[in-house]
């Protein structure tokens, strides 16, 4: 019974978020709600018993790529954007896109109910998710794909340092 | 009230149509990129909660690799928008038009 009042309090919570983040119109503002929005998915992760994915949500997204954001906002110097006083008609397409396609995932949802798999034991599910198992995983089976994302990190990390340093127009 | 995998669904759904909302409404493009921060978080919760679910680690691995992705696609998106800026002098997405002509 507690486990289902975390979840819909944690799932209320970040859908609340997520909304503040779209309508704020302050960018600082829109990346604390997103920050708020993904410790809320890390306590969901918790729920499931995933706790690696769960640290590593925090430390990653809410710790490293959040900062980044911030860092840049404020970098920038930004004001807000002005309003339009003409209507948008891309904002009008883009409503009934967005309704589409929430319409078409929870048709796939609801109609892949008795397809879903049956949920193992809590004691098998805590086991999957600890960072035992998973780094097992990771340094076994998935080594070279590890190594692969290392390599893209490094590619990364040097494009954006070659992108945003000032050249000489 | 039991909470099942479908509710993990169906909030990733609600989240996922929200971070497509957001990149299609908001004109910055720095919070056209928050956007894609939480389309790929409500992916995660799908990959986690079947992953659990199915007592299979594949899916917390591809999690893993998905944050190292978007870290990166984070720190370049970043860097494109700081460089465009620096020229245009505004991240308003409408106002940019470079390769119109």
């Amino acid at each position: 019974m507690t486990a289902s009042i975390l979840f819909f309090v944690l799932a209320s919570v970040a859908i609340a978020a997520a909304l503040g983040m779209l309508i704020s119109r302050n960018p600082v503002n829109s990346a604390l709600w997103l920050i708020l929005n993904l410790f809320c998915v890390a306590g969901l992760y918790l729920t499931v018993n995933a706790e690696f994915i769960a640290v590593i949500q925090i430390l990653v997204y809410a710790g490293a790529i959040m900062v980044l954001f911030l860092f840049v906002i404020m970098l920038l110097n930004l004001s807000e954007l002005p309003d339009l006083k003409r209507i948008e008609w891309r904002r009008v397409i883009a409503f009934f896109l967005g309704m589409g396609l929430l319409a078409m995932l929870m048709f796939v949802v609801a109609s892949s109910l008795d397809m879903l798999p049956d949920p193992v034991s809590l004691e098998a599910a805590a086991e999957s998710g600890s960072a035992t198992t998973l780094a097992k995983v990771l340094f076994t089976r998935y080594a070279m794909p590890l190594e692969v994302i290392g390599v893209l990190l490094l590619a990364a990390t040097i494009g954006a340092v070659v992108i945003a340093k000032r050249k000489p127009v | 009230m039991e909470i099942t995998l479908n509710w993990y669904l169906t909030l990733s759904a609600l989240l996922f149509t929200m971070g497509v909302l957001g990149f299609l409404f908001r004109r910055n493009a720095i919070v056209m990129l928050m956007c894609v921060e939480l389309m790929l978080n409500s992916v995660n919760i799908t990959l986690v909660a079947l992953s659990q679910a199915m007592g299979d680690t594949a899916g917390q691995i591809l999690v893993f690799f998905v944050m190292s992705v978007a870290a990166a696609e984070a720190a370049v998106g970043l860097a494109l928008v700081i460089a465009i800026f620096r020229n245009k002098l505004t991240i308003d997405v409408t106002q940019f038009n470079l390769f119109k002509y």
